[in-house]
């Protein structure tokens, strides 16, 4: 018998028990729209995770101080005055696979504009930030490097900064003042967001960092130094060449420890990405199970059919069906059957990751990769759970089965 | 297909066939021998557990012999693998159940199909040949008619056409009339008698009716699983 007639009398043999065809494919169907809508969450959470790291740099190198360690007490991270504005300067003019470089140091403080107070964090940066970060401007200007080099008190405000001691009125060329000093606004960063958690970006303050250093702060070294190879390629070699640089000129024995620590965008998004995954093949595996259980219920039916129909398949052997196509009746109905539900499946699925992503304000992605899987995983549950009770079917004697009541 | 008279189609010889049902041993056929000439009719009587439906059904391949030997058309059934066998129900044997044996809600059109489906033949051919089928047992116009919609005598004679279908070496009809009115008893043993006279189909039919087998031109009386007599009715 061809595959197309089996297929035909496949769907005559399911269309007579409706009902029962339907509530076959239901657990199917839940089965695969439970995968499909787990992967595109796992895939919509690691897709807007790393784009948003990706918004922040992909070619950035972090280069902090290492911990201090003094009389058996032990700093964090970041809390040696080994980085020095010198070291910054050292790096962007001896390492070729770096690009440009800003020294930063960082504190918060209470900020004072008219009868209003804000207390933003405050950034001390060069004047390249913008160009390493990819930062833009929202109006105004950046401070220069020659700002930089006078520590002039020039300041330019986030968005956020921007709304809470200005509430609409215009910030250009207006006076404010951080720890009493007075800073004049040169412009507003535009909006950068929310960068996970409750860590708002826009609430800072960006001074030049030798302004930071002398008039805020009075300290000599530096928090931490942003670097921004020549290409996303030449990462590991800025790496390595800072690294290299930075023991020579802290004077660092070979059996020294670094005092610094090297910190490479790609590698958090890498970790950040690697984690999305592992979480989307959790999502997926819990809900491959109720597929799992959508087969063990096509089995059922399958088997009940099989029982039901004996005599159908005595009537079948005796004008010359042969076992194979018996045996093919049997599986084609439960591939079927699962490959209705999958399809089903799939479509509910994409249609509930759309609301899941529009009521929970979650992103989701429906790959195709995802969907092919669901349908060949739905079509191999059909096989897999369909083949015993089509066995059995094709195993029959004709005799019996014609005189089985 | 192979009409010449006098051929020989089938041959039995020493057929036995011993059920084991629990500790009991049935013994249905002890050593039965016996030839059928191509184009011959031929009843085979006898009383219940008579074992004459069990040589109905080894013949009709749908069982197996314990011993003996089954040659038809010169080959030897009881060496041939399953679907070999599927192959002869398919091509060689057209075969009438008692109990019609119809798939219900399948048209009748459809159950007459059904050995074409199988011996893949084109959706065209098969149409056409269930259709003249049809026609050849009087069932023209009854074509979408399910088999709950036909009456007894219909769907026996529906069943007749699908044994036919396939242009079979020969017909076994086992109780052919047993669970139909006298009446279309009757039409149905008219069309098999036409059908070996006019279309010289070789035809064994079971019946324990003594009135049905004189359509036969050989009748063949059992008992306890012997042949206890032979007999020519008219030739």
């Amino acid at each position: 018998m061809s595959l197309l007639k089996t297929i035909q009398a496949a769907l005559k043999a399911l269309n007579k028990n409706k009902m029962r065809s339907f509530l076959t494919m239901l657990g199917i169907i839940v089965g695969v729209l439970a995968v499909v809508a787990m992967i595109s969450i796992g895939q919509g959470a690691k897709v807007s995770v790393q784009e948003r790291i990706s918004q922040l740099g992909s070619n950035l190198l972090f280069v902090r101080p290492g911990s201090a360690f003094r009389r058996g007490v032990h700093g964090g991270w970041g809390s040696r005055t080994s980085l020095k504005p010198e070291d910054a300067k050292a790096i962007v003019e001896e390492c070729p696979s770096v690009e440009m470089v800003s020294p930063e140091v960082s504190t918060r403080a209470q900020v004072v504009y008219k009868n209003k107070n804000w207390n933003p964090s405050i950034s001390g940066t060069g004047a390249d930030i913008l160009a390493i970060r990819g930062w833009e401007m929202e109006a105004g200007s950046f401070f220069r490097n020659s700002d930089v080099r006078g520590a002039a008190k020039f300041c330019v405000l986030g968005k956020t900064v921007v709304e809470n001691l200005f509430e609409g009125a215009n910030p250009m060329g207006e006076i404010i003042r951080i720890r009493q000093i007075p800073f004049t606004v040169l412009g507003v960063l535009a909006e950068r967001g929310q960068a996970g958690g409750w860590f708002d970006q826009d609430d800072v303050i960006l001074v030049p960092y030798t302004t930071a250093q002398k008039r805020l702060l009075g300290i000599q070294h530096i928090n931490n130094i942003v670097v921004s190879a020549v290409s996303a390629e030449s990462m590991s070699s800025a790496e390595q060449e800072i690294s290299e640089l930075l023991r020579r000129r802290h004077n660092l024995a070979d059996y020294d420890e670094d005092d610094f620590r090297i910190r490479n965008m790609a590698d958090i998004q890498e970790a950040v990405a690697e984690t999305a995954g592992t979480m989307t093949m959790l999502l997926a595996g819990i809900a491959s199970v109720s597929l799992l259980v959508g087969g063990i219920g096509i089995m059922n039916i399958m088997l009940v059919s099989v029982t039901e129909r004996i005599r159908e398949i005595g009537i079948r052997m005796s004008v010359g069906a042969r076992d194979r196509d018996i045996l093919m009746q049997f599986l084609v109905e439960a591939v079927v059957l699962s490959l209705t539900g999958g399809l089903m499946g799939i479509i509910t699925g994409i249609i509930g990751s759309r609301i899941i992503s529009s009521i929970a304000g979650w992103p989701t992605v429906v790959s195709g990769a995802s969907i092919g899987l669901a349908f060949v995983f739905s079509a191999a549950v059909g096989v897999f759970f369909g083949f015993y009770p089509a066995r059995k079917a094709s195993k029959l004697n004709p005799i019996d089965a014609l005189r089985y009541e | 297909m192979n009409n010449t008279e006098d051929k020989e189609l089938i041959r039995v010889e020493n057929l036995t066939k011993i059920y084991h049902m629990g500790e009991v041993e049935v013994v249905a056929l002890r050593g039965v021998s016996f030839k059928v000439k191509s184009g011959d009719f031929l009843a085979i009587m006898g009383p219940s557990g008579s074992g004459k439906s069990t040589l109905m059904n080894i013949i009709g391949c749908l069982d197996k012999p314990t011993s003996g030997n089954y040659m038809l058309e010169g080959t030897e059934v009881s060496k041939l693998d399953k679907r070999q066998l599927a192959y002869v129900r398919n091509k060689k044997i057209g075969f009438v159940f008692q109990m019609f044996n119809l798939l219900p809600r399948t048209t009748a059109l459809e159950n007459v199909e059904l050995p074409l489906l199988y011996a893949n033949i084109t959706a065209r051919n098969r149409r056409r040949l269930a259709e003249e089928s049809l026609a050849l047992v009087g069932l023209s116009g009854r074509e979408t008619h399910y088999p709950s919609q036909l009456s007894g005598g219909e769907q026996q004679r529906a069943a007749i056409a699908r044994a036919l279908v396939n242009n079979p070496s020969m017909l076994l009809a086992d109780e052919p009339t047993g669970n139909v009115d006298s009446q279309s008893g009757a039409e149905i043993m008219e069309i098999f008698k036409s059908l070996n006279q006019e279309k010289k189909i070789t035809i064994l039919i079971v019946t324990h009716d003594m009135e049905i087998s004189r359509s036969a031109k050989r009748m063949m009386l059992f008992r306890d699983g012997e042949i206890i007599k032979e007999q020519i009715i008219n030739n």
